[in-house]
């Protein structure tokens, strides 16, 4: 049988692109794009909701467009980038064909036909607002469920497909040693995901048959207790992949190597074991679940996972630091921090989506997923304002900077708008961390995520928020504003670029066949990572007190939290 | 590089930078602290979640609820007529969440405690009590127990946080504390 082993090497970077790999990175980049647009269409309906003096949406609209809103962010536009960066961790970054690109096809298709049946569902029939959980027993249309299984048959054929690239480069020699850091992450997002696609298909295809009436009910508890175990880690999913495209644009924009591969493979691997566990945070006000059960998974099993996001968050600006030492910005703490490219979307995008995933993101959801703190958080606003946080600063904005590589990489276009691209991060960044400050104050305040109206209409007996939570929701829905100008930017920066940018010819472009010569040549053992283990001081020391004021503000910011719990009624 | 493979063998053996060591150290401590938070708050916190549950039918818990009105009803509030009941303290109270009203209306006494159960007859409906900010989920078919104390004087809401159906923003009560 005839395999298409065609590569291409990208002037620029040096990187190798396998041709089928490459559509098909093109293809799921495109389709995450499409989904992203739909997702922020949906979210000026969203926002333009919630910010109460606007009220636009009445309340069936409103609830049909935040379903839709989340589908497309949370699910869509992020499993179909995961798997574009999936071919490219495994193909392209391991110098290998892809494997078996027929199934890789077969899976996307069935992505995009799932994506499709489920907007058809809550969109078009409009028979199906019960948002991204749908917890039975509130139903949906059979179309909703199905479109969802599609798309995850789809997703885990991609996960295979990166298993099996894997294989063929080991088997076909294609890289020296042990994969790249990098790829490693991916892994990990990869065997998350299987586990996560598992769990999905054992509650989703129960409610699908509920859905058609061949299955009788479906118990409340037990499909949150499952539900999650999909909902939750796929959210874990995004931190490994995200995780790897911090390390990736590290690496890309500064040439940086990791401080040690042992410990931020070590951090990966932690992930593998005990992430899974933090969907029970979902559960920590439930009635039927013993604490014991909540506290051990909670703390997914005293915290190893958050151990891991921690090493991190000093690892990866910590690898920036010392790789900015050695060009000689060395001056002071953080002469490496002021002198680093801001006016580079790529780095710019990566360094906010660090610091808003950690300082927002990270302590917030720590704190919520205490056992008893989260009595005083469960179900409001301030759980949105979590995970747009980690989800949206955090992987979506990691997933925007490593765009504007691909754009001239991977497309071989000129990007397009260079200057709406140089304030893009930034627009988008701090408008969306302002959005998930806001949220996070509301919510303290009481008021609950998914309601059409806090002022009650209607109801015979309203109750009266704080001015304060008012405030806050405005203030979100200015900012909401802001963060979708800055999501408009993006597409339309890479829209146009994609479509309508200037080419970038390749010089002498050639296919190569991989038996000729597609192993590099191994790398002289010298450049081996001399620097570490010798140092007598730290290596990066900028990085160093940057994680511990990322410490002090989690410390205070969780005794505060057990403050305000300690003044609320005491329950037993 | 972190996008290249690792070519130097047993990688895995070259030591940790001092940075490291010290900053997994730190984290880890902080770790196992916040672990032991949660036990801690058990044996010597006042706000504690019950887990216990029983599982029941919407026809059983609507008797209880029922006759937990005939006994202590005070009055009736709204149009609706929505009864409103004065439990005696240490007694187990039923509320009603339903497709979109909490029924019956509560008045509890400041200081007093109570055994309040939950329950949904139809979705999942949100409980949170606010301005206090008590945020507990209401399955169908499970009776949870929350046994708990009203600390001040007040009038008290009901919001229903968790999103049940296009009339969800209406599905608001009152808890009155004297």
């Amino acid at each position: 049988m005839a395999v298409n082993r065609n590569f291409r090497t990208c002037p620029t970077t040096g990187l190798l692109f396998h041709e089928p790999a490459e559509k098909l990175m093109k293809a799921n980049a495109v389709a995450a794009v499409v989904s992203l647009l739909a997702g922020g269409v949906l979210a000026i309906g969203v926002v333009g909701t919630r910010w109460q003096a606007l009220h636009w949406l009445a309340p069936g609209t409103f609830y049909q467009t935040l379903t839709a809103h989340g589908l497309n962010m949370l699910v869509f536009w992020i499993i179909f980038f995961e798997i574009a960066i999936l071919y490219f961790c495994s193909s392209t970054l391991l110098r290998s064909r892809l494997a078996a690109p027929g199934m890789a096809w077969a899976g996307f298709w069935l992505m995009v036909i799932g994506a499709l049946v489920n907007n058809y569902a809550v969109l078009v029939r409009g028979d199906s607002s019960v948002m991204f959980t749908s917890y039975a027993p509130m139903p949906a249309s059979p179309f909703f469920y199905l479109g969802l299984i599609l798309f995850a048959v789809g997703a885990l054929i991609g996960c295979f497909v990166f298993l099996g690239t894997l294989v063929v480069a080991k088997a076909e020699r294609t890289y020296q040693g042990s994969i790249p850091l990098v790829t490693f992450g991916a892994l990990t997002a990869c065997i998350i995901a299987i586990f996560t696609i598992a769990s999905g298909a054992i509650i989703l295809i129960p409610t699908f048959l509920w859905s058609v009436g061949l299955v009788p009910q479906i118990d409340s508890l037990l499909y949150r207790q499952v539900w999650w175990a999909f909902g939750h880690s796929s959210q874990q999913i995004n931190v490994s992949a995200h995780v790897a495209v911090w390390y990736a644009i590290a690496a890309i924009v500064f040439g940086a190597r990791p401080m040690s591969e042992k410990v931020s493979r070590t951090a990966f691997f932690l992930y593998i074991l005990f992430l899974q566990l933090a969907s029970a945070h979902h559960l920590l006000a439930d009635p039927g679940l013993t604490s014991y059960w909540k506290i051990f998974n909670t703390s997914y099993a005293m915290y190893l996972a958050v151990l891991a996001s921690m090493v991190h968050g000093l690892t990866v600006p910590g690898a920036i630091e010392v790789a900015q030492r050695k060009k000689g910005f060395t001056n002071g703490l953080f002469e490496w921090l002021r002198k680093a490219p801001w006016g580079n979307p790529v780095f710019s995008g990566m360094f906010i989506s660090l610091i808003g995933f950690g300082f927002l993101g990270g302590i917030s959801g720590v704190i919520m997923g205490v056992e008893q703190i989260n009595l005083i958080v469960h179900n409001t606003i301030y759980v949105p304002g979590h995970f747009h946080a980690t989800v949206v600063v955090g992987t979506t904005l990691a997933f925007m900077s490593l765009t504007y590589f691909l754009i001239p990489v991977l497309f071989r276009r000129e990007m397009a708008f260079p200057g709406l691209a140089k304030w893009q991060p930034y627009v988008f960044g701090i408008g969306m961390s302002a959005v998930s400050l806001f949220l996070m104050g509301a919510g303290t305040l009481g008021v609950p995520r998914r309601h059409w109206d806090i002022s009650f209409a209607g109801s015979a007996l309203p109750y009266e928020y704080p001015g304060a939570a008012w405030l806050m929701m405005a203030l979100m829905g200015v900012t909401g504003f802001v963060a979708i100008v800055g999501g408009a930017m993006y597409l339309l920066v890479t829209v146009y670029s994609v479509f309508f940018g200037k080419r970038i010819p390749t010089p002498d472009f050639t296919y190569i066949p991989a038996r000729a010569n597609v192993a590099p040549a191994p790398k002289p053992v010298a450049a081996a990572i001399t620097a570490h283990g010798e140092s007598a001081g730290f290596a990066a020391p900028g990085t160093f007190v940057l994680a511990m004021v990322f410490m002090v503000a989690f410390v205070l910011y969780y005794f505060v939290n057990w403050k305000y719990l300690s003044t609320v009624w005491p329950l037993k | 590089m972190s996008i290249e493979s690792v070519t130097e063998r047993n990688w895995w053996k070259i030591p940790m930078d001092r940075e490291e060591v010290v900053w997994v150290t730190i984290a880890f401590i902080w770790c196992v602290f916040m672990f032991l938070m949660m036990p801690y708050w058990h044996v010597f916190g006042q706000q504690n979640l019950a887990h216990a549950a029983v599982r029941t039918t919407p026809a059983d818990y609507m008797k209880k609820a029922e006759e937990g009105v005939a006994k202590w009803k005070v009055r009736e509030e709204t149009d609706q007529k929505i009864p409103v009941i004065a439990p005696p303290p240490d007694s187990d109270v039923y509320l009603v969440a339903r497709l979109w009203s909490w029924w019956p209306i509560l008045e509890l006494e400041a200081g007093k405690t109570y055994r309040v159960h939950l329950m949904s007859l139809d979705w999942l409906h949100g409980f949170s009590l606010q301005p206090e900010n008590i945020n507990i989920e209401v399955h169908p078919g499970y009776d949870h127990t929350v046994t708990m104390t009203p600390t001040q004087k007040g009038t008290f809401a009901i919001v229903c946080n968790e999103y049940c159906g296009v009339n969800h923003h209406t599905m608001v009560s009152r808890i009155y504390v004297k």
